[in-house]
């Protein structure tokens, strides 16, 4: 037992290609997330139609650039040149304020502003309108404390947990699920269908080794390794995302090790069924990769989901993993709000455990 | 006292169509090199993962060591020494380090058994922290057999050891076969080279998923009744054909660059032999009448065992 831990520790260290994929991978792909694939409205270019043109209005439009979410284009003048600076997308949207704009403020009217939006993005249109919207009823109330609220802001909603809605808070619980199950699940599965490959499971058969102790020797490496990986993500996304950490950090790392198990017993139950590495990564790779990305919760929300996906979704491990994680870290909840999540988990690893167990052959047909 | 310590009794095996294994029946002493020759496919492969509990027999019985293949195959497990066709080893692990994992597994010390292991480790050792996949063919079969020893078998079991190594190898690997059978190891050996034949104390000669015969390799070549001419003709392709055609020919095969022709009773001497050449018109530049190898004898029966 001893003797084959210490032997898949040699087989991971030396091969650098699992090594990249085990530490390199996370770092990458955090940072990847963090900085480059973002949802966050940053500098986006928007132009003013400002026919009032006074001192409210400029300073409005003062601060909406001033505010970093927003830069000004070229100047629009008219309705078609609007038209096609949009077709163009050389903006995301125009501000238009209403003719005697400061005036009929400072005489208690309600003026109004028209924010109009590229909504071929939907998502992006929606947190612009969302960020001007509060840019600009913010300075007018300050104004006037006694005005209401401007008719074109929206219903005033409160972003919880994530006030500035960064994406990165979104992602980085999504990143730590999919790295564990890309790294436990797949590591696992094609380090067992080596064995098989290269003829050295034959020996491994023919010795006093037991099922258990192939599985337990095999596994036991990647779990220290996906945990440490799992504290580098969590690290790093504190330290260079500033992601916050709500909740009990011990519980986290508990959640993080169950989740490990899961992904590698499912790791195994694939090896058990795969006889080469080609099959044990292909199978790893759209039998877990894909659906985790896709029907995880991680990049698309599952209410917004088909009804059979969103029943697709429920067998996906990640998906409880990720709602677990969020809400250790972003609403700082205890075991009380997501014990069914927990025992979903546990469930699945004994199942796949169990799986893995009755169909690893003692033999080699 | 009973000396057997493996038997196959009625062994047959077969992948959907394929027949592998076609009711075999073997007895192998305690303490002997047996060895199964036959040319690939004959089922050697399958017959080896029998024994070492790797394959389950459609049906027959099997024995090693007094435990029976199937049911106690955790305890026959313990005292097997395997080695597959393909050298298993670790290729990124050192050969110090495939050494000690296979000891590690069979809870033994290296030291321990080292001794056992000596002839052919110490050959290793200059190189025991190169990793596996760099050793040479022969060096790799040397450390193939090292990890199947380290726990000291009682039974070792080696499947085609010596296919793909060069022939200096292969004579070193024999001569470390024979010391350990010195140790009292029982050792079972697949080859398809007839020439290892007669380095086992008894072989079986194996076509098609069957024994065709048992015994020393001495007393498999005094079984061949046969007069046996070695020729080498100018052309050896149309010498051949011809004299297949010929009667009193019982059978001409080809030998490299030689043909070996086994004759019919009446044709005893070279001279007749000659006579027969020449009356085909076949050129020649030497024949000579030779003693029959293990080659010609399993090409015999297996010409025998074909017909009807």
């Amino acid at each position: 037992m001893k003797r084959f831990v210490i032997k898949e520790f040699l087989h991971i260290f030396r091969d650098i290609r699992t090594m990249v994929i085990l530490f390199g991978m996370p770092v990458v792909q955090v940072l990847l997330f963090g900085f480059a694939i973002t949802t966050d409205i940053k500098d986006a270019w928007i132009s003013v139609v400002d026919p009032s043109h006074d001192q409210v209005t400029l300073a409005i439009q003062d601060k909406l650039f001033a505010s970093g979410y927003f830069r000004e284009a070229e100047k629009s003048n008219s309705p078609e040149d609007i038209e096609e600076q949009f077709r163009y997308g050389k903006i995301k949207m125009v501000v238009v304020f209403e003719s005697g704009f400061g005036k009929k403020l400072q005489r208690g009217e309600q003026p109004s502003v028209q924010l109009i939006t590229d909504a071929s993005d939907p998502n992006t249109a929606r947190l612009l309108v969302n960020y001007a919207g509060g840019i600009i009823n913010d300075y007018t109330t300050s104004l006037n404390p006694n005005t209401p609220a401007l008719p074109l802001v929206l219903p005033e909603s409160r972003m919880l947990y994530n006030p500035s809605l960064k994406s990165v808070f979104m992602f980085v619980p999504g990143i730590i699920t999919i790295l564990l199950m890309l790294v436990s699940a797949m590591m696992t599965s094609i380090s067992i269908a080596r064995e098989k490959e290269t003829g050295t499971m034959e020996v491994l058969l023919v010795s006093p080794l037991k099922p258990y102790q192939i599985i337990i020797g095999k596994v036991l490496p990647y779990v220290l390794l996906s945990f440490i990986n799992a504290v580098i993500i969590l690290i790093m996304s504190y330290f260079v995302f500033n992601v916050p950490m709500q909740g009990n950090l011990i519980l986290l790392l508990v959640e993080t090790i169950l989740f490990i198990i899961l992904a590698l017993s499912l790791g195994i139950f694939i090896s058990t069924v795969s006889n080469n590495q080609q099959t044990a990564m292909m199978l790893s790779m759209f039998a877990l990769m894909l659906p985790t990305i896709l029907l995880s919760g991680f990049i698309f929300p599952i209410e917004n989901m088909p009804e059979v996906l969103q029943w697709l979704s429920v067998l996906m491990p990640p998906r409880w993993f990720i709602v677990i994680i969020k809400s250790i870290m972003l609403k700082g909840t205890g075991l009380f709000y997501f014990w069914q999540e927990t025992l979903i988990l546990i469930g699945m690893t004994g199942i796949f455990i169990g799986a893995s167990i009755m169909k690893f052959k003692v033999r080699l047909a | 006292m009973n000396n057997t310590e493996v038997y196959g009794q009625q062994l047959t095996k077969s992948y959907g169509e394929h027949q592998a294994l076609n009711g075999l029946y073997f007895e192998i002493n305690r303490g002997e090199i047996f060895g199964f020759i036959g040319p690939d496919g004959a089922g050697k492969t399958s017959l080896f993962r029998i024994l070492t509990t790797l394959l389950l027999p459609d049906s027959g019985v099997a024995n090693v060591a007094g435990l029976d293949v199937v049911k106690q195959y955790r305890q026959l497990r313990l005292i097997l020494g395997y080695m597959p066709q393909k050298f298993s080893l670790y290729t990124d692990l050192t050969v110090r380090e495939n050494l000690d994992f296979f000891a590690g597994i069979f809870k033994v010390k290296v030291k321990e058994n080292l001794y056992l292991v000596d002839q052919i480790y110490g050959q290793l050792q200059p190189f025991e922290s190169r990793r596996a996949g760099d050793l040479s063919g022969g060096m790799k079969q040397k450390l193939a057999l090292s990890c199947a020893l380290i726990h000291k078998p009682r039974v070792l079991i080696l499947d085609e050891p010596t296919t793909g190594v060069d022939a200096v190898s292969r004579q070193e690997f024999w001569e470390m076969l024979l010391l350990l059978k010195k140790e009292g190891i029982t050792i079972l050996v697949s080859t398809p080279y007839m020439d290892e034949a007669r380095l086992c104390d008894r072989i079986a000669l194996m076509q098609h998923g069957i024994i065709m015969a048992t015994g020393s390799p001495v007393e498999i070549i005094s079984g061949f009744s046969k007069n046996l001419f070695r020729l080498k003709p100018d052309n050896t392709l149309t010498a051949l054909h011809q004299l297949r055609q010929m009667s009193g020919i019982h059978r001409a095969e080809m030998f490299g660059a030689y043909i070996h022709l086994s004759t019919s009773s009446e044709i005893k001497t070279p001279a007749a032999v000659a006579q027969k050449l020449q009356s085909g018109n076949i050129h020649y530049t030497m024949l000579e009448a030779i003693e029959p190898g293990i080659e010609d004898c399993f090409i015999e029966l297996m010409q025998q065992t074909s017909e009807p």
